[in-house]
């Protein structure tokens, strides 16, 4: 395994953690389907919230919040649906989030989270 | 999060419009958002204030960012904004005081390091923001343009660096250097050498023309052969003309300022302007125009001073036709969809013209090799009704050896001469004090008919003209007005006979 595949590895898993103390309830991880790859699939109260996960070691080539664009959100916003269908399941609100987590050398992450981005 | 307001100042024409520019940071995705109709200019300045910010050592927001400019429905251009934004952003990330750019314009282009760099406009777009803001703040190299406007505290800049620093409660960035040397009237534009009305030799008659013209700001033409001094006469009218006063020195410094055409470093333009535009020069260049940011033309360039159309029949005749409406109002007005600018454009119209194509020494002489109909053809360029606004015109004989000699002992310089147009202009002034106009050229017909008609009977031989067709009605205006400016030189309270057939002969071009 690559290292930047590890560091995205250990973000998602801090993401997963931060989000349940948070009181999201994880449905799904990297769901994948012929479109893509959905990071975190979760339940917030009557909400289901499709999570989009960015990981980076520094921000020289920008910071992670960036790197989510206008794409990657329509993207996003279309797995949700095939993820709905695929499961059977019907929600009333959907809404796409995003965390950005910042590596910080010691093991740790900062951690920014952006309700609503689609 | 946050909301922080600055203010800067949009230009169209010569006209500055306050804009207050609001940054909104909010939670979101990084984004920044620029409305209130800018251009591509001002599109671009998103990038380069990121850069700018970042470059100086702050932080960009990793937030949504709405920069709004206001009035929206004006079209805002340029990169003159730049500096307002970048400090309503940092103020709205609390990087600075969010009060602290509140009653403060700023107007300056950065650069990708942070650089404040100068823009055009500044002296108009300062007396825009007088009224309202008591601080301005600007480029080091545009502090001098700034700081002619009175009652208006100028902060000049090197840095965005030195800006923040200085809204964080700092020290104030390079205190403008004293300006009361630039100020000095006269000190602006040296001149590489001095003109001088003396050096024209042998033109006695186009030197009082020249001299009426001056007195009175009416309109020359100057027709004669190659070498005879068209171009040294009407190079030299700007000498003997009088200095701007201070409200006329404004309007033409801004006008300058806009254009861009503003020496550096040189404070508030009190020599009456020459401009000389090429003879290929389009109808935009002349009157003013262009895409995007309206430019004045040289005939607002000229405002206040001389316009010279030297080889006048070469111009394109829609060129030439296009200077008969600011010729009698004065100003030039610009439609664009989006707005309408104005543009003072009140100038003497100097044109010289060679009597004929082959341009030989003596037309219609040895060696002329133009037809008759070549030569009407060529004159006939110059259009009537442009002919008709134009109210002295001269016709130069070629000088011989022995004639300029002889004029050395008659010849006057600038100086004496400009010493008679002060007065001449002095009596006309206090004539009109009661009205809005200033010199003869400017009074309306009916005046001229009603309160300063000449002496009784004076009018008798300029009736006859009349009915033989030689004198439009327009035309018998511009005689009387003439006629005024030859009593005003002359120190007649009320132009007699002479002075009326005087100026019949000077309007008709037959002064011999």
């Amino acid at each position: 395994m690559r290292a930047k595949d590890v560091l995205g590895r250990d973000g998602e898993q801090a993401a997963v953690d931060y989000l349940e103390s948070c009181g999201f309830r994880i449905l799904d991880r990297n769901w994948r389907c012929a479109d893509g790859e959905i990071d975190i699939v979760a339940v917030e109260r009557h909400t289901f919230v499709v999570c989009e996960v960015k990981t980076r070691s520094g921000t020289r080539y920008g910071t992670p919040l960036e790197a989510v664009g206008r794409t990657k959100r329509t993207r996003l916003r279309r797995l949700a649906v095939r993820w709905l269908i695929a499961h059977g399941i019907r929600f009333d609100q959907i809404r796409i989030d995003v965390v950005g987590l910042l590596y910080e050398g010691t093991g740790g992450f900062t951690i920014q989270h952006i309700r609503g981005v689609g | 999060m946050a909301l922080a307001r600055t203010h800067s100042v949009a230009l169209v024409g010569v006209e500055g419009h306050l804009v207050e520019i609001e940054a909104d940071i909010a939670h979101g995705l990084p984004a920044t958002i620029l409305v209130g109709l800018p251009d591509t200019a001002l599109r671009e300045a998103r990038d380069r204030i990121r850069a700018a910010i970042v470059n100086t050592g702050e932080s960009w927001p990793q937030t949504k960012i709405t920069v709004g400019l206001s009035p929206a429905s004006l079209p805002k251009r340029g990169s003159g904004f730049d500096l307002a934004i970048a400090v309503a952003i940092l103020a709205a990330a609390d990087a600075v005081p969010l009060s602290s750019p509140a009653g403060k314009m700023f107007l300056a282009e950065l650069g990708l390091d942070g650089r404040l760099r100068p823009v055009r406009g500044v002296l108009p777009a300062v007396v825009a923001a007088e009224p309202s803001l008591d601080t301005v703040v600007v480029a080091v190299e545009n502090a001098a343009e700034a700081s002619l406007v009175p009652g208006v505290r100028v902060v000049a800049a090197g840095s965005l660096q030195e800006v923040a620093m200085w809204l964080r409660g700092g020290p104030l960035p390079t205190p403008p250097a004293p300006s009361a040397q630039q100020r000095e009237p006269g000190a602006s534009s040296p001149k590489p050498r001095k003109l001088d009305l003396a050096e024209v030799l042998g033109q006695s008659e186009a030197r009082l023309a020249t001299e009426i013209c001056a007195a009175g700001g009416h309109n020359l033409s100057l027709l004669g052969p190659p070498g005879a001094g068209k171009t040294m006469l009407a190079e030299r009218l700007p000498t003997i003309l009088p200095k701007l006063e201070s409200a006329a020195a404004l309007e033409v410094t801004s006008i300058h300022s806009v254009a861009g055409t503003l020496p550096p470093g040189a404070g508030l333009l009190t020599e009456p302007p020459f401009c000389a535009p090429h003879h290929t020069a389009s109808k935009a260049a002349i009157v003013g125009g262009g895409s995007g940011i309206i430019r004045p033309g040289a005939a607002s360039l000229a405002h206040r001073g001389v316009l010279f159309l030297d080889e006048a029949p070469e111009f394109g005749r829609d060129v030439l036709d296009a200077l008969r409406q600011p010729l009698e109002a004065g100003e030039v007005i610009i439609a664009r969809s989006a707005m309408c600018a104005r543009f003072p454009a009140r100038f003497t119209l100097v044109l010289a013209a060679n009597p004929c194509p082959c341009a030989k020494a003596s037309p219609g002489g040895a060696g002329c090799e133009c037809s008759p109909a070549a030569r009407r053809r060529y004159l006939g360029r110059l259009s009537g009704p442009l002919l008709d606004r134009v109210d002295v015109k001269v016709r130069l004989q070629p000088v011989n050896r022995r004639e300029m000699l002889y004029d050395r002992k008659f010849t006057e310089t600038s100086a004496v001469v400009a010493e008679r147009v002060a007065a001449a202009r002095e009596r006309a002034a206090r004539r009109l004090r009661d009205t809005p106009w200033r010199l003869n050229a400017e009074i309306p017909g009916a005046q001229l008919r009603g309160s300063f008609s000449p002496e009784r009977g004076a009018l008798r031989s300029l009736d006859r003209a009349m009915e033989l067709g030689q004198v439009s009605a327009r035309g018998a205006d511009k005689i009387v007005r003439v006629a005024w400016s030859v009593a005003d030189l002359a120190g007649i309270p009320r132009p007699g006979a002479g002075d009326v057939e005087f100026a019949i002969g000077l309007w008709l071009g037959v002064t011999r």
